[in-house]
This record gives structure tokens, sequence and C-alpha cells, in this order.
């Protein structure tokens, strides 16, 4: 490689300097409000009146501003999105609950304490994370259809409890990082096992619990396939669940469509708010994905 | 049984005491490993063999479900052709695009932190909210979109009304999701040693033979990763084909996606031993594809210790 000019000149005039800069933030704020768009348009629909949500011309701002959509969408008859939303609330953290607490002790039990058959079952439970939920949702449903489950949360919630491969991966990970010696010290004055995890070990991984927990129930949230395979009376739907009814019987209402979808959305937007880092960090660190 | 095993006798009693405790702490997910993946898969694949329609037991039927998949149901060539079609495009494209949306992410500049987490935000929108919320945007008539492109004069599509727009409608909403994957990228980009750039530069390369020989490289094995998972994700995409399609993938038959057809064969017709063999069948084709995947790996993804001497 022939070198011309010596690149690495920092004399450049403080102008083009700037309007680099001025062009780097015009590059970020246009794809930024691009990618926002379809936000935006989703909460001002949701205060639009119906026949203003699709206008000729383009209405930018909701002009009056109908707050009465979401009052009505509260109580629609049929589709109550209060009930939506205490039943994606309950559903969500249940789940959220089983997960942490199955995955941090499987984890625990795979990172920390020697028993034969260990490795075997850990390979087992790598081999897990390839295996896509389509080979097995017709049996489980087969199941807990022969113990009389179908049409309650029990087989959305129960199977959480149990664990699952990817965090209890992610928590034994986790749980090698952490230096020994504390439980240790803690073997020497005679605790046992479950005081260590419980006291020793768990608050040191408070941060995984926590990614682990922002994720699963933001899943839980989003999560449409199962409710809609095992769910079957309206008022017991969550809320993506009870949005998709609505869709489907009430084609024309859309200012009410958009108030449920911005309820839908909108805990979770609180929830990021709240644990962003938690968010950003699970992602960076272990591929997470929503 | 875990008396028979050798390590089991001779071991002292501090240990043996350890090994219990570590079974209590495993035991829940030992039961999961049984009850929920051991034994379903086992029966899909039995099932997949037999005629089932819940009322009766199962019965034999031997290879009839896999012949009928291959010769006699119409509705496999549309949403196989469906499933590959929104593969082949969503995953390039939104690979590209979050590839370069990192890249631009990663730039310096005052308050990039506040514009990564603005990028974040599409992908905490239920996939049903953000569908519904599409089929706004891409309404035919006075939608948005449509308003948008019509005001430049231009023939405006009827997207998810018609048949040969509603899957390039369902692409281009995937890749409003793109932003958990863009911070993949991100990271990786930071991962990448500043000193390795400076020294390019200095050799006087320029943006794109840095990109191209240090970045692109260096970044292969997060490509890698976000490829598989797309792949696997998109195979199975089901909830964005259903709020715009139906189980019947309206219009006609252009958003029937492999997925909605398994769901519709087990759940609407009850036919549990046909939806296990398309299952079994879709289960192969991820598997082997990913497989492929990994083995092109090799030619594609930089190994650091080669070239690093």
């Amino acid at each position: 490689m022939q070198i011309n000019e010596v690149p690495y000149s920092d004399n450049s005039p403080s102008l083009s300097k700037q309007i680099a800069s001025v062009a780097r933030h015009l590059i970020l704020i246009g794809v930024t409000l691009l990618f926002l768009l379809p936000f935006y348009w989703m909460i001002i629909s949701a205060l639009k009146p119906n026949e203003m949500v699709f206008s000729d011309p383009v209405q930018w701002f909701p002009n009056p501003i109908r707050w009465e959509n979401f009052a009505e969408a509260f109580n629609y008859p049929g589709f109550p999105f209060l009930r939506f939303l205490w039943n994606s609330t309950f559903y969500s953290t249940l789940v959220t609950v089983g997960t942490v607490i199955s995955c941090a002790a499987v984890g625990y039990g795979f990172a920390s304490l020697r028993f034969p058959g260990r490795n075997f079952l850990f390979t087992l439970t790598v081999a897990n994370l390839m295996i896509p939920g389509v080979v097995t949702f017709i049996p489980i449903f087969l199941l807990f259809k022969s113990l009389g489950m179908l049409g309650s949360y029990t087989p959305l919630i129960l199977p959480s409890f149990f664990g699952n491969a990817f965090f209890i991966f992610m928590m034994r990970q986790f749980f090698l990082t952490m230096p020994s010696e504390l439980a240790d010290a803690a073997r020497v004055d005679g605790a046992n096992e479950f005081v260590i995890f419980w006291r020793v070990m768990l608050p040191l991984v408070q941060p995984a619990l926590i990614v682990m927990a922002v994720f699963t129930f933001l899943w839980t949230w989003h999560d449409f396939f199962g409710p809609l395979v095992y769910l079957n009376d309206q008022s017991s739907y969550p809320l993506s669940l009870g949005l998709f009814a609505f869709r489907n019987r009430r084609t024309t209402e859309w200012g009410l469509l958009m108030a449920g979808a911005t309820l839908t959305t909108l805990p979770l937007m609180v929830l990021f708010f709240f644990a962003q880092r938690y968010f950003i960090e699970g992602i960076k660190v272990t591929g997470l994905k929503v | 049984m875990l008396a028979r095993n050798l390590p089991w006798l001779t071991m002292s009693k501090l240990k043996r005491r350890e090994a219990v405790a570590g079974y209590v702490f495993i035991l829940p997910w030992l039961i999961s490993l049984l009850v929920f993946t051991l034994y379903p898969i086992i029966t899909t694949l039995y099932l997949s063999f037999t005629n089932y329609t819940v009322v009766q037991p199962p019965v034999w039927v031997g290879l009839e479900n896999y012949q009928t998949i291959f010769f006699n149901d119409p509705s496999i060539k549309p949403s196989v052709y469906n499933s590959v079609y929104y593969t082949l495009l969503s995953v390039p494209v939104g690979l590209i695009l979050s590839l370069l949306l990192a890249l631009v992410l990663n730039m310096r500049a005052t308050g990039i932190g506040v514009y990564r987490t603005l990028f974040y935000l599409p992908s905490l929108v239920p996939p049903v909210a953000a569908t519904i919320v599409f089929t706004v945007l891409f309404e035919a008539r006075s939608g948005l979109i449509n308003s948008f492109i019509r005001s430049f004069g231009l023939p405006a599509p009827a997207w998810f009304a018609d048949p040969n727009w509603s899957k390039p409608g369902l692409v281009i909403m995937s890749l409003w999701g793109i932003g958990a994957q863009t911070l993949i990228f991100l990271a990786g980009l930071q991962d990448i040693p500043k000193s390795l750039l400076e020294a390019a530069e200095i050799d006087g390369a320029n943006g794109a033979q840095k990109l191209w020989y240090i970045t692109l490289p260096l970044l292969s094995n997060v490509i890698l990763f976000n490829l598989v998972m797309n792949v696997i994700g998109s195979f199975q995409v089901f909830t964005q084909a259903v709020v715009i399609g139906g189980t019947t993938g309206n219009p006609m038959e252009s958003t029937l996606m492999f997925m909605v057809h398994i769901y519709r064969n087990a759940f609407r017709y009850f036919k549990m031993g046909y939806a296990s063999a398309l299952s079994v069948l879709l289960f192969v084709v991820v598997m082997v594809v990913t497989l492929l995947i990994f083995r092109s790996a090799r030619l594609w993804v930089f190994a650091e210790k080669d070239e690093n001497a």
C-alpha cells in the first residue's frame, strides 16, 4: 500500500468540522424521526375521532383531541381493555417470578455445586437452546388438555416455574464469575447450601436477576401465540389477544383501536423508562432480543 | 439408580451432601427437561405418523401425513413460498440496515446515547399492536404512507389488500423492529480496538477500506450470530402474518406462512397428526439451514488467530 499524503492531519479548519458535526446530527435526527413516526402515528390516532384517522389532507396533530377514546376502550362492551390490562399484568408478573426463581436456582446448581452427571445435564441444557417451540407445543397442549387446564392461565404460567434453557445458561455463566470465597466462608460457618444461595449469592447477582426479570416480563407481555392457543373466554384475554379480537370484530373503530394499541404498549414504555440500563446491557452482553 | 454410580459410593459425606443439594437445585429443570422437552419431542415425532383428531385415540398411518405434505396439500406450496420469500427478503435487508444503523450510531456526536435509546423504542411495541399500527399506516386509500407516495404523483400499491404487495409490506414492517439487532452490532463495533483503525488510517486507508478490511472482518462473528437468530425467527413468523391475513392468509393466501398453516391444522381443524408432521418438517428445515450457515461461516467468519501474526 502506498502512502500518498499524511492523512492524519489535525489542522483542518474548525468550520468544516462544524459542518461535519451538523451533517452527523441531521442524519441521526432524520433516521430517528423516521423510526419514531409509526409510534407518533399510533398515539395521535388514538386521540382522534374515528373519522379523522384517515383524513385527507393528512392531519399531523389531532384537533380536537379526543381523550374519550381511552375512557371508552377501558369499558368497551365485550372488550374490557382495563380487564385485559390487569390480565396482562397478572400473567407477565407470575411468569417473571417463576422464571427468576427457577432459573436462578438451577443456574446456581450448575455453576457452584458438584454432583455426578452435572456436565451431561448441562450439555442437554445447551442443546435445549436450539430446539424451537414448534416441535414441542402440540404434545404440551394435549397434556394440559388432558389435565383439564384449557381456558386457564395455568398452562401459560406453570412451565415458567421449571426454568428455561436460555436464562439457566445465562445465570450459570454469571454465577461462575462470582468469587467462591464468600460462599466458602459461609460454608465453614456452617450455613447450608440453601442459605448460602439465598443470603450470600443471590444479592451478588442482582443485576443479572433484573435483566432476566425485565426481558421475561417484556416477552410475556408480547406473547400472542400462547394465549391464542390456551384461552377461550374473551374476558380472560391479555392485551395483545384482546386487541386482536377487537380488531377482528370492530373493523371500523380506528380511534379506539389505536387507543387499545397505545394502552398495550404504554406499560412497557414505563418499564423501559425505569429499567433502561438493564435492557441495553442485557442486549449487549447476552444478545437477547425482543 | 444413583447408588449404583461408583463415584457416589466413594464420595465423602460432605461431597455427598453437596451433590444432594445440587440435585435439589436443578430438580425443577430436570422435570422440565423430561415433561416439556423430551416427552413432547418424542410425542410429536410419534404423532406425525398417526391420524389424530383429539376425539379418538391416534391411529398409526405410517408415512401418510408426509405423503400428504409432499403431494396432496394445496396450501403447502403457497405457505412454503411465502415463508421462504419472507425469510430471503427480511433477513438480508434487516441485517444490512441494522449494520448501517449501528455504524451511524457509533459516530461520535453529542447526545448519541439518546439516539441509541430512541432506536430501541419500537422494539418494545408488542407485535400485535405494531402490526395493527402498520395496517393503519399502509391503508390503501388514505393511509399515511400512500398519501405520501401519491403526493409525488406516483401510483400507490394497496399493500396488505394486494397479494403482490402484502409480503413486501410485512418485510418493511419487520424492519421497524431492528433496534435490538442494531444494539448487538453496536456492542460489536465498540469492541473493535481503536488502535487497529488508527493504524490503518496512518497507512492511508480511507473510510471504505477501513470498513471492508477491518470493521467487517472483526464484526463477522456478530453478523453470524444475528444471521442465525434472524433466519430461525423469520422461518417461524406467526403473529404479524395472522394479524394481517388471519388463518387463511388473506389476501389470496399471500400471507399464509408455514407456521400459520401448522397452527390452523392443529387448532382449527384439530388434525394433530398432520400438524405434527408439518412441525417435524419445519424443525428439520430450520436445523439444516442453521447447520449450513455455520458450515459456510468457515469461509467468511474471521478467525482471529490466523491473521493476527
